[in-house]
């Protein structure tokens, strides 16, 4: 058994009392009791609960309520989470009952679905809950049987003690347990111990799912509750200059329309505060039809903004960011990124002497990629319930971190955080969008105008062409070859609008030994922030189809060249800043190559690899596709993944999966162009979005097994994709893929 | 405004409502069955599919004014308890990511099911290619509609 420290924020453990009944907010205003009714059918409840800590309490009949702290929007946390616990208490999973926790940092510390940092994040928090209040049980039962705690052993919520032939369950001596000390330090399993945790267990929430149970802020009602919309800028650049409201407000259903301003002028935004367009007009009524009509009856004239600066206070401190003027559009932002492109970028990393290897090169191969802004298109449009009246703000709604939007919500409402409660909704998709919830701090302002409790609708019109975008980028990738065709220099010059998408930390940075790596980028104002991977959602694909084509070039096997780089990486690494395991990532590739019988030639198949490492965790596909009337299509992906201890085993396969048909979708379609400071994609009809048919026939996915503590899994399979389906088009259509969407619109493929 | 009749989940059940408003609001904002959801308001989802008279239909783009007789099923009159084939199809496979468009791929499902219930692989692309799920769970779908077929 490995021993842990419970100080790792034991104050919270200490106020556990406090947690279950101070921050729950759940149940009372929805339709219906979302978690009860599947519950009650299958357990019986118990009569009295016993509070253990914030993450658990357990009844007097051994039934234990686990509460899950993040939120949830489909990586399945709400059941891997409590599987964490559920193991180290040592409890039988039928026995648990999951409910989504109540946001309080105090008790849970940053309650973020993000980054695929989840489980990561809250792994030792998890076993400590479970193992601690094992612990207080035995306590409880060695002082009982007057024996000492050592002798004591648990399985599926029963205590013995085999000396004396006594055992008790966990039920029987939960009101005694939970009046013991919590303890300075507790035991936690050998990962060859696990029972729960490695096995798959069906998502807490399938039931109602398929139901159609309310779940989500949008499912959200109270009696007396209002429909609100926003009618927003239609262009980045704009500002409301004035809006007469007279025939809107006419139409039936119609209770009021008003103007708010989201952020006061002298407020500080954080990083997540990201919000285009501060000044909404907004429409209170009865219905969301009626609301919706009203909002094109609205006659709004807006102006042109003029270039300011702000201060955001993001994690990495305080940075000035510059926001222009202008109406941007697509063609003036290709033209600037080929302006940019062209010329020196800011020297990130620099190994070895890379200007004399292009000078003395045989050989020089030089490629460039490029990527449009991508829209997150969450099935669940941006929503959220309000009330704040009587000086409190209660809000549920779709959210990845409650913490980054608090202090807006309180600087813009006026009350103080101690007086706002926000419930954490299911959500419908996150993506990073959820990420960024300006919608909360509109929503709150809202129903402090209307004085009513409301709910804030997006129209898909409003949230596609209200984002917060994946940046518009470019890579160009320069590589040297000796007169043997040995690989001798790398150069990487990326940039875009407004991030460079730049890693020069990652590989093949560390196996080259003259590498140089720069970037640059572009001010504009449209609003962007995280997507899926951020970053390396880009950067995977140019870089697996930059290795690719530089394995042909050298007459190489596209694996044996990655895995000959990385074992430079790891016998001879170049540079100190390396920022990943190369033994790792080649050992996904090596994974991949065995489960997709790599060295088999198939009739009509044309395959191609792609491997990368982001978000802690290594990805490796193999995808196969041919060609059916000319167009691709995908046969398999065969997918290795390490992102070390998998948790849920099936959930884990179906979040890979995911990630490969999302990110085949994005690759192959995903694209919002601009005109004039407006999105020219507003609804689906223009936003290609992959559908069941264009889906790979079938996904192979293959986790690494190792007992290294569990990393991402959200993000980490999505980026490398990009490449694989670049790298499979070409072989099966000789034309290299540089520019997503690689299937947009007017191209064909040969 | 003007009242309607209509039969729903095997209830009748009477609605005042402008008739253009379409069967999603008049599900989800007056008679409070928000299983059916909102997704783009014009039939390119697939999130807002229930069954008129057993056919799947898209809600949002469906009028309650041109409802005659016509029998509504929605998510909550598919069965309440999950036990319709498709549901636990879809529960076995455990195929919901974030679980929001669910409830439309099911009913699309559902129907496709009732009308074709050994369905080839192109043949359950072609019913189920107007729903769309950003959480990319196609396959694991295609596999439910293929369990459900043989319950």
């Amino acid at each position: 058994m490995t021993s842990i420290k419970t100080s790792y924020n034991r104050r919270a453990f200490l106020k556990s009392s406090a947690a279950a009944g101070g921050g729950m907010l759940i149940g009372i205003s929805w339709l219906a009791s979302c978690e009860s009714a599947q519950v009650e059918e299958a357990l019986t409840m118990p009569e009295e609960w016993f509070d253990f800590n914030p993450y658990l309490k357990i009844g007097d009949n051994g039934v234990v309520t686990i509460y899950s702290p993040n939120p949830e929007f489909g990586q399945n946390v709400k059941t891997a989470m409590p599987m964490i616990v559920a193991e180290e208490l040592d409890v039988d999973w039928k026995n648990v009952i999951v409910e989504q926790a109540a946001y309080n940092a105090e008790l849970y510390g940053m309650q973020f679905t993000g980054g695929s940092r989840g489980i990561m994040s809250k792994w030792d928090a998890l076993r400590m809950a479970g193992a601690t209040a094992k612990h207080m049980l035995k306590e409880a039962a060695a002082k009982n049987w007057e024996v000492p705690i050592s002798e004591i052993n648990t399985e599926n919520g029963v205590l013995y003690h085999k000396k004396s032939k006594q055992s008790i369950s966990y039920g029987a001596l939960a009101s005694a347990a939970a009046g013991m000390a919590v303890p300075e330090e507790v035991e936690l399993k050998e990962v060859k111990d696990f029972k729960i945790i490695g096995t798959s267990r069906k998502n807490v929430e399938g039931l109602n799912i398929v139901t159609g149970k309310p779940l989500f802020a949008l499912d959200y009602h109270q009696e007396g509750m209002l429909i609100a919309m926003i009618e927003h800028a239609p262009s980045f650049g704009l500002k409301l200059k004035s809006v007469d409201a007279a025939d809107a407000k006419a139409m039936p259903g119609i209770k009021d329309v008003f103007t708010i301003k989201t952020y006061e002028d002298d407020y500080e935004k954080g990083g997540f505060d990201a919000n285009a367009f501060g000044e909404l007009v907004v429409v209170v009524g009865n219905s969301t039809w009626e609301v919706m009509n009203a909002k094109k009856a609205l006659n709004i004239e807006w102006e042109p903004f003029k270039a300011y600066s702000e201060t955001i206070n993001g994690w990495r401190g305080k940075s000035v960011v510059n926001v222009p003027a202008g109406l941007e559009s697509t063609a003036s932002h290709n033209n600037k990124m080929d302006a940019l492109a062209a010329k020196k970028g800011k020297i990130v990393r620099k190994d070895g002497d890379p200007e004399s290897m292009f000078k003395n090169a045989a050989k020089i191969i030089e490629r460039h990629y490029s990527a449009p802004y991508l829209a997150h298109n969450c099935m669940e449009p941006v929503n959220v319930f309000a009330d704040v009246r009587d000086g409190k703000v209660r809000l549920a709604g779709p959210l990845q971190a409650p913490g980054f939007i608090e202090p807006a919500i309180a600087a813009s409402t006026g009350i103080s955080v101690e007086n706002i409660d926000i419930e954490m909704t299911r959500m419908g998709g996150g993506f990073g969008r959820r990420a960024y919830s300006h919608y909360m701090v509109e929503a709150a302002l809202i129903s402090q105008k209307a004085k009513a409790p409301i709910k804030l609708m997006y129209s898909r019109e409003d949230d596609m062409t209200n984002g917060i975008y994946r940046p518009t980028y470019r890579a160009s990738y320069k590589a040297a070859l000796d007169e043997n065709n040995n690989l001798t220099a790398l150069h990487i010059k990326a940039g875009g609008i407004p991030e460079s998408p730049l890693f020069a930390d990652r590989f093949p940075a560390g196996a080259i030994d003259h590498y140089m790596a720069e970037e640059w980028s572009i001010e504009s104002n449209i609003t962007t922030g995280a997507f899926r991977a951020p970053r390396s959602n880009f950067m995977a694909g140019a870089e697996q189809s930059f290795l690719d084509e530089l394995a042909e070039a050298m007459g190489k096997d596209p694996i044996d060249f990655r895995l000959e780089l990385l074992q430079k990486a790891k016998e001879q690494p170049v540079g100190e800043r390396n920022d990943y395991d190369p033994e790792r990532y080649a050992g996904v590739l090596e994974l991949v190559r065995e489960k997709s019988n790599w060295s088999e030639q198939k009739e009509n198949v044309h395959r191609g690899v792609s491997a990368y490492f982001c978000h802690n965790s290594y990805a490796a596909h193999v995808l196969e596709l041919s060609m059916e009337d000319g167009e691709p299509v995908v046969q398999n992906v065969c997918c290795a993944v390490d992102c070390g201890i998998v948790v849920n085993p099936d959930a884990a396969k179906n979040m890979a999966e995911g990630g490969i048909i999302d990110g085949i979708g994005n690759a192959l379609y995903g694209e919002l162009t601009f005109k004039d400071g407006a999105p020219e994609q507003n609804n689906f009809h223009q936003y290609r979005m992959i559908r069941m048919n264009e889906a790979p026939k079938s996904i192979d996915v293959h986790f690494v097994k190792n007992e290294i503590k569990p990393t991402g899994l959200g993000e980490p399979p999505f980026p490398p994709i990009f490449g694989a389906i670049a790298n499979a088009m070409y072989k099966a259509t000789n034309t290299r893929q540089y520019h997503q969407p690689f299937l947009g619109k007017d191209k064909v493929l040969g | 405004m003007a009242s309607f009749d209509i039969k729903i989940n095997g209830n009748k059940k009477t609605v005042e409502v402008d008739g253009a408003t379409p069967l999603l609001w008049v599900l989800r904002d007056h008679l409070k069955l928000v299983g059916t959801k909102y997704g783009c308001g014009m039939a390119q989802c697939g999130a807002c599919t229930i069954h008129v008279d057993g056919k799947a239909v898209r809600s949002c783009v469906y009028p309650i004014s041109q409802l005659k007789d016509q029998k509504i099923t929605t998510i909550e009159g598919l069965s309440d308890d999950g036990s319709h084939p498709v549901q636990k199809a879809w529960l076995e496979k455990d195929v919901p990511q974030c679980g929001y468009c669910q409830a439309g791929q099911i009913m699309s499902a559902a129907a496709l099911l009732d009308a074709n219930p050994k369905p080839t692989d192109d043949e359950i692309d072609a019913a189920m290619s107007g729903n769309i799920c950003r959480c990319g769970t196609y396959v694991r779908i295609k596999d439910a509609v293929k369990t459900a077929s043989k319950m």
